[in-house]
């Protein structure tokens, strides 16, 4: 049920999507809704539990910026600017900012978003669902490109006017000063750049954090780490607390090693705000695991399913949510491709070395020996 | 790290056993009166062989340790030309044993070495099964030697069959020249022992090597499980109780098998059944030869067979009768054990990135695989079967030593080195040969009970882990694989002395054996008499185990032990039941106390006390 405005609304073979929902793209999608939303769609048409939402793709986008005028000026004011002179881009940037952020939706796609909005609020039984509007970009995520984290993430919005006011934001956010220093000293076209924003509903994590289908430490393929913390999993991505530590056997999925934490810093929701917070752990709790153990061996076997469908190593967000009953309460936030280790791998030699049989390793190990201080 | 300087725990002299020196070979005392030794012992690093020797050794006992240096080293270093190392050096203080492996220093003899060593072990590795065929060949061969080996008395008056048949030889030489077959058939077969082994575990641990380099997280509990599901002979002693369990029921004299815990009463009771004799002419074929097996280890003198205890057997066999009765399967799951090896092992594998590494894991698993039934099978046919009938071959020399007065009891003989028996024997046949009385009547009695207090006082004494210069790398197969000398153990041995009050510690740390996590009551078995005290459900906490233990494993959800690595007996059983173990934490049986609550996690090693 992919919305194009210039077509008629709902229809679903549109050629050029201005709205879609998540379940309905997949990990090529990547031109339309972004890698971070491309991701999710795969995940859930994997059979993986993720929060629903739908996206505003990059033909909504690239309509808004159209209908704002913004399209036809940016070049201007970009141009001539060099990467290094970061007081001009800083000025330029708040400029394009403040334009894009104030200018209103057309009242078509104020409609369109305000509907999907709604029927997202029906599908989740949660009158105005509090969700996540987070910016998906068509460069981030891929492999070898990483420049995750350029663009914001907004929890906890409720409401029709706060969702269209922090898409916004979204999409100001591709010209922060970073951003647009970032491109120049890349030689990457402002013009070029799309963006796409995904709406999805807020995983009231009890406990969460992220998740590696490799050891970070060591490269190690047969194992998955967890790190976790209660809350959400923001103190976990932000480096702000040090997290509990799990590393599970890939294969027989046993708890390997596990170092439990203190963890003074909780993120949580206020219900007044309806805002994530930063509170501080009652210290009883600090010294608590943060996750059960059966949760630990769920989520390394969701890892392990997740790695086999993209054939590859995943760094993936997760929460278990207080709401919702043992079972079916942990969810996947994000997933995306992990770079260091295996790029880092192909480029090692082979651990046989030069021997091709077995009494040559034998041999060549003999010689070596085991270094022991 | 730093351990003390040997000659300073020796000097450290234990009162009272002043002279203790004379009990052990001469070669074994580190030195302070010849410089050259004494600063090649200063720079050599010492590691007490704990594995091997829980407690001090008995004067005679030292014959399995001067039979493995001999042929551990010989093997290395004269015979496979191992590039890098020698042999494994030997010392001894207050009655334990430390060793030492000896580099190859040269780097130019190192080189000429490996043409000649990938001949001679290519020849084994490429032969194996055939030549593993032929040793069992003269293995048998050898034990059947010593099972007809007759140690004679010495009669008043010699047999008239010596005259009539002209012997020439009379029962006086006849018990010399038996004692030095005796002695030499024991060397020999441990000759046999190293045969394969060296390069038996050599593959094996640079398989291990392999896997743990693709896999640094990968326990090592993993790796082995590669390798299981492979049927050994050390399982045989046990599979015949539960053949003789099934026997006793299908012969309806199940009840008097199970009456009594004794079973001279058992086996009286057994002969006046038709049925029963039937059912005790079948416990005779099991005996020859699995009820060899010992209770321990075999290594020691007071290692009994189950031949030799007969209430130990009867009590598994009593085990299995209960456990089939209440319809409880008692064969090994071998199916899921080798479904589970396959999954494990295909998965792994299916992380391997590189074509040559997945090449190189094939060839190394299948050598593994080659090798792994000797590396268990020769245990059942040297430790416990070879020595099981020596030490009853002994003792009949001990009970002519006993006769003639130079001992007061069969199993004071221990107390002596074999070549001071060798010189009471011809002071008992000289005297016996003149019609006088041996000299040693007076001056042993004297010494042995000397030496009894001397053993009690080593007993009590702790010996230290390890003494001397530690090395920055060891090749040296058996030092890695078997005793597990490694940079972490290094630094838990340079701990240990630091740990004052055991009674206190609530958690502690071994090798994770087989994985899993439990909780329950723990019950304290020193001895494999004491597993008939064990009630269903109970951790099992130990020594170490051997295969005589194995009906114990049926009762129980998880055992520590204080000695082994993860492929000891204990781990490979618990891995084959499914159930945790955690395995060489050093002092579980001193920590835990029959009864506590205890929690075993045989996936990490912890192991957690309630106290």
């Amino acid at each position: 049920m992919a919305t194009n405005l210039n077509t008629a609304a709902g229809a679903g073979s549109s050629a050029a999507p201005e709205l879609c929902w998540l379940e309905e793209v997949r990990k090529d999608d990547v031109a339309l809704v972004g890698g971070k939303c491309s991701s999710l769609g795969e995940l859930i048409n994997a059979g993986v539990r993720v929060p629903p939402g739908f996206a505003l793709t990059t033909h909504g986008f690239a309509r808004f910026m159209r209908d704002a005028g913004v399209s036809g000026e940016i070049p201007f004011m970009l141009n001539g600017l060099v990467h290094d002179d970061l007081e001009q881009i800083e000025l330029v940037s708040r400029d394009i900012r403040s334009m894009i952020e104030e200018h209103p939706f057309s009242w078509e796609m104020e409609d369109a978003i305000a509907e999907y909005y709604r029927r997202l609020s029906v599908r989740c039984m949660v009158p105005a669902v509090p969700v996540a509007v987070r910016s998906s970009a068509t460069a981030e995520d891929l492999p070898g490109a990483s420049f995750a984290g350029q663009q914001d993430t907004y929890l906890w919005i409720r409401g029709v006017d706060d969702v269209l006011h922090h898409a916004r934001r979204c999409i100001s956010s591709l010209f922060t000063a970073r951003a647009i220093s970032y491109r120049i000293r890349m030689g990457f076209p402002h013009e070029e750049v799309a963006l796409s924003v995904g709406f999805q509903k807020m995983a009231n994590a009890y406990t969460a954090g992220v998740m590696f289908t490799c050891n970070p430490g060591n490269g190690d393929r047969s194992v998955i780490a967890i790190d976790a913390n209660f809350g959400f999993g923001e103190s976990v991505v932000s480096g702000e607390v040090t997290p509990d530590h799990f590393v599970v056997n890939k294969i027989t999925l046993d708890i390997l090693e596990r170092t439990i934490s203190c963890k003074e810093i909780t993120y949580t929701v206020d219900f007044e705000t309806q805002k994530s917070v930063r509170t501080e752990t009652p210290f009883e709790r600090q010294n608590v695991q943060s996750v059960i153990d059966e949760e630990i061996i769920e989520l390394a076997r969701m890892g392990k399913a997740i790695e086999k469908h993209y054939g590859r190593q995943m760094d993936i967000e997760w929460a278990v949510d207080k709401d919702l009953p043992a079972g079916g309460n942990i969810f996947i936030l994000q997933a995306r491709p992990e770079t260091v280790w295996s790029e880092k791998r192909d480029k090692e030699a082979a651990v046989a070395g030069k021997a091709t049989s077995a009494m040559d390793f034998i041999l060549s190990s003999l010689m070596t020996g085991k270094k022991v201080s | 790290m730093k351990f003390p300087v040997p000659h300073d725990v020796k000097a450290a002299t234990i009162p009272g056993t002043e002279g203790w020196e004379r009990m052990y070979p001469y070669q074994y005392q580190f030195v302070t009166d010849d410089p050259v030794r004494n600063q090649y012992e200063k720079e050599m690093f010492w590691f007490y062989d704990g594995l091997h020797y829980p407690e001090p050794l008995y004067p005679f006992d030292t014959i399995w340790d001067e039979a493995w240096f001999l042929a551990l080293s010989q093997y290395n270093n004269r015979i496979f030309m191992v590039p890098p190392v020698r042999g494994v050096d030997h010392r001894m203080i207050n009655g334990y044993v430390y060793i030492s492996p000896v580099p190859v220093k040269n780097p130019d003899e190192i080189g000429s070495r490996v043409p000649h060593f990938m001949e001679r072990a290519g020849h084994y590795y490429k032969n194996w099964d055939d030549l593993e065929k032929k040793w069992k060949v003269k293995m048998e061969a050898t034990i059947r030697e010593l099972e007809k080996l007759e140690i004679p008395r010495l009669a008043d008056m010699e047999d008239l069959s010596v005259v009539t048949d002209a012997v020439g030889e009379s029962k006086g030489y006849h018990l010399l020249k038996n004692y030095d077959d005796l002695i030499n058939l024991g060397i020999k077969c441990w000759q046999y022992h190293f045969e394969f082994l060296n390069l038996g575990y050599a593959a094996y641990v640079f398989f291990l090597d392999f896997v743990q380099k693709l896999f640094p997280s990968i326990p090592a509990q993993r790796v082995t499980q590669m390798i299981s599901g492979i049927d050994v002979i050390m399982y045989q002693p046990d599979e015949e109780l539960k053949k003789l369990a099934k026997k006793a029921i299908e012969l309806g004299v199940d009840n008097a098998v199970t009456f009594s815990q004794e079973w001279t009463e058992v086996e009286a009771a057994l002969k006046k059944l038709p049925k029963g004799v039937e059912w005790l002419t079948s416990l005779n074929l099991s005996r020859e030869p699995w009820f060899n097996v010992s209770t321990g280890t075999g290594w020691f003198h007071h290692d009994r067979s189950w031949n030799d205890a007969m209430n130990i057997p009867l009590n598994g066999i009593q085990t299995y009768i209960q456990k089939v009765k209440a319809g409880v399967n008692i064969e090994r799951p071998m199916e899921q054990v080798r479904a589970e090896r396959d999954r494990i092992t295909a998965e792994y594998r299916g992380l391997i990135e590189k074509e040559e590494d997945r090449k190189q894991f094939d060839e190394l698993l299948g050598c593994a695989k080659t090798v792994f039934p000797y590396v268990e099978n020769h245990l059942f046919y040297v430790e416990h079967w070879f020595h099981s009938v020596f030490w009853n071959k002994m003792r009949e020399v001990a009970a002519i030593l006993v006769e003639h007065g130079i001992i007061k009891d069969v199993e004071d003989v221990w107390l002596l080195r074999r070549d001071e028996i060798k010189q009471a024997l011809w002071d008992v046949v000289t005297a016996w040969a003149t019609g006088v009385t041996p000299r040693g009547t007076q001056t042993w009695p004297k010494e042995v009970e000397w030496r009894k207090g001397v053993m009690q006082k080593f007993k009590e004494w702790s010996p230290p882990p390890a003494i001397g210069t530690a090395p920055e790398v060891i090749q040296e197969p058996f030092t890695i694989v078997l005793w597990g000398v490694t940079n972490s153990s290094l630094a838990d041995w340079a701990k240990v002395s630091e740990v004052k009050d055991l009674s206190s510690v609530k958690e502690f740390k071994g090798f994770a054996g087989s994985p899993g996590i439990v909780e329950g009551k723990a019950r304290v078995c020193r001895t494999v008499e004491d597993i008939r005290s064990l009630q269903e459900g109970e951790i099992l906490v130990a020594p170490t185990t051997s295969p005589s233990w194995a009906p114990a494993f049926a009762k129980i959800k998880a055992c520590v032990t204080d000695v082994g690595g993860v492929m000891s007996h204990a781990a490979i059983v618990c891995r084959e039941y499914g159930m945790p173990a955690v395995v060489g934490t050093g002092h579980a049986t001193k920590i835990i106390q029959t009864g506590m609550m205890i929690r075993v996690d045989g996936s990490s090693g912890a192991i957690t006390v309630a106290r």
